[in-house]
């Protein structure tokens, strides 16, 4: 187990170490920061003792060590658009970003398990049936698609939910969050409803094809041939064994969250770090668009990890076939 | 026999012609990319021709409206334009953005697959460890990296010129890994074969091998893949010109019109977006139920 543990971890720092190459290589080709800094008039001497003061003048690779080492430490310099700190920038948009993604996420696990149970035990069932088609469209109508369908009968056709902005906040020092007002609860519906359709309709999907595959399976058979009872079958043997992958392919989920959250965001104007990034890529904001390049390649990593170890906790047929190998 | 004449005796063809849903798709999506390619000729109005707009003609809502007119049948925008032509306009951008990322991931993957494939070995580990960590991102996310990247390295003049060529490039990037390891795997099976080995012993370079004698006999998944990554390519054109990061207005595809048609969803003139989205759902749908008939169609064990 530490093993294992230890040589992902490996595994993980050339991907981080390339990732951070290609942030910082971002910045030797847009524009020379010395020229603007020094303005107009300026000695051959004055250049000389602004690039040794910056650093300009070190080899390359001492540089790119310098950059990790400060991301490392959460310095990432200055943003070119709002000239602030990008990581207060960030600070301050994380908890909207994590508050639609951990709503969205938990929307799409608690519907989404139950409808692919219900679906996969009650296959031929008229609601079995609708609830098939309605996933087809979840996975067929792109993300920004649906939010601007909710946005035209829910806010304005009907004018039940707000359809942009997070409402009113309450600020908890280091956090600001919405669950608090009525105001921010009502604009949370619309995007975490979009952010977790589609993973919805995936988990959903997944659920019943596993559930179908191990109904069929021996051991199913022979609890039905002992006599167990329907609920002790379907729930005790049957659902848990579907979990195994679910737990794997909703780890991963997390993932496509993070990435369509920012779909969502810009959809919504929801204040978060997609919206931040999306906007500082127009610009081309290169120290934002480092800072989430390295966050998103470090969360990912982590939720990598996480996943091999669950699978690992889950299923003890990985920890019997190579006892002590590492993969 | 003609050739014509054994198309359509052949197994994938009679599968074809058992299948409502694969007719429909396909009649569906012929209609959709003969109206996107063939739109200079048959749109009704040509939308980049300045001379042909009237102010007077603008925010009309559909025919089937109130207030609509036969000559716009989807309505106008703000401009005066026409809904319907600029939909068939815009669809040929984001066909020929699609079509051209399918073709730079199909490339890309298949070269990559061969070689680790092929070669094995050190080689193999390391494309197939890059495929792997590509894999765990979500290729949305890998395409607003790269496009990201990309305009932020080339010089600001030449943005506008550029555009649709860094777009399939980022698109493209972001499909590559699902080739190379379908590819990959049909490689390992298929170098063990009698045939690898003659060609092997009379002497032939692994780069004829490779290209020559294992290609065609792996392209079968790829076609599968290629397809239902064509609906995925279009949407990620559509989702990075929504954000406004893809083409800009001066070429709008698909998701630019959505975009721009979203701001005038809160003053009720819902059918400047909703229209041109109609148009994606239906031509991406189109191309993934083709997608699943083929699968199901070239599997052997499902016949």
């Amino acid at each position: 187990m530490f093993a294992f543990i230890v040589s992902r971890v490996l595994q993980a720092i050339p991907v981080l170490l390339v990732v951070g190459l290609i942030a910082f290589a971002m910045f030797a080709f847009v524009g020379d920061p010395v020229t603007i800094m020094l303005g107009q008039d300026y000695t051959e001497a004055k250049r000389d003792a602004l690039v040794a003061q910056l650093g300009l003048d070190q080899p390359f690779f001492v540089q790119y060590a310098k950059f990790m080492w400060n991301a490392a430490h959460g310095n990432f310099g200055i943003s070119y658009r709002l000239a602030r700190p990008v990581m207060d920038l960030i600070a301050e948009r994380l908890p909207a970003t994590l508050e639609l993604a951990g709503v969205a996420a938990s929307l799409a696990l608690l519907i989404g398990v139950p409808m692919g149970v219900y679906t996969g035990l009650r296959r031929t069932a008229a609601s079995a049936r609708a609830f098939m088609i309605f996933s087809l469209v979840g996975v067929s109508l792109p993300t920004f698609l649906i939010g601007i369908l909710l946005i035209l009968v829910f806010s304005v056709l009907l004018r039940w939910l707000p359809s942009f902005g997070r409402g009113d906040v309450v600020n908890l020092g280091h956090w600001t969050t919405g669950f608090l007002t009525v105001s921010g609860l009502k604009a949370l519906v619309l995007p975490a409803v979009t952010l977790c359709l589609f993973q919805l309709t995936l988990i959903m999907r997944l659920v019943r094809a596993e559930m179908l595959e191990v109904l069929r399976s021996d051991y199913v058979k022979f609890a039905r041939a002992r006599g167990l009872s329907r609920r002790a079958i379907n729930f005790g043997h049957a659902l848990r064994n579907t979990l195994v992958p679910v737990i794997t392919i909703a780890g991963l989920q997390i993932g496509g969250i993070i990435a369509f959250s920012i779909v969502t965001e810009t959809v919504f104007q929801w204040p978060g770090m997609g919206l931040l990034f999306v906007q500082s890529v127009r610009v081309a904001d290169i120290p934002v668009m480092a800072a989430y390049l390295m966050l998103i390649s470090v969360l990912f990593v982590l939720i990598n990890l996480i996943v091999d170890l669950l699978y690992y906790a889950v299923d003890p047929r990985l920890r019997m076939s190579r006892p002590g190998a590492a993969r | 026999m003609s050739v014509l004449a054994r198309v359509w005796d052949s197994d994938v063809a009679y599968s074809f012609r058992r299948s409502p849903v694969a007719m429909i798709s396909a009649f569906v999506l012929l209609l959709l990319l003969v109206s996107a390619l063939f739109s200079r000729w048959i749109a009704p109005f040509n939308p980049f021709d300045l001379a042909s707009l009237n102010l007077m003609d603008s925010l009309k809502p559909p025919v089937f409206m109130p207030d609509g007119e036969a000559a716009h049948a989807l309505g106008t925008d703000d401009q005066g334009r026409d809904v319907l032509s600029g939909i068939m306009y815009g669809m040929r951008i984001s066909v020929i953005v699609g079509a051209s990322a399918v073709l730079f991931a199909v490339i890309v993957g298949v070269t990559v697959g061969l070689v680790a494939g092929y070669a094995g070995g050190l080689v193999d580990a390391v494309l197939m460890r890059v495929t792997d960590v590509q894999l765990s991102f979500p290729a949305i996310l890998i395409a607003l990296l790269v496009d990201g990247v990309v305009s932020a390295v080339l010089p600001r003049d030449m943005h506008e010129a550029l555009t649709i060529y860094v777009l399939i490039f980022a698109i493209g990037i972001s499909f590559w890994p699902q080739f190379a390891r379908t590819v990959r795997g049909s490689t390992l099976v298929e170098r063990s074969k009698e045939y690898v080995m003659a060609a092997r012993v009379i002497g032939l370079s692994p780069a004829r091998i490779m290209v020559t004698h294992i290609l065609p006999n792996v392209m079968g998944p790829v076609l599968v893949i290629g397809t239902l990554t064509l609906g995925l390519a279009i949407l990620s054109e559509a989702t990075l010109s929504f954000l406004g990061v893809g083409l800009p207005p001066t070429q709008p595809s698909v998701g630019t019109l959505i975009r721009i048609g979203n701001d005038f969803l809160f003053s009720g003139e819902w059918w400047i977006t909703i229209f041109p989205g109609i148009s994606l759902v239906l031509m991406v749908l189109s191309i993934n139920l083709l997608g699943d008939w083929l699968r199901d169609a070239l599997n052997p064990r499902l016949r």
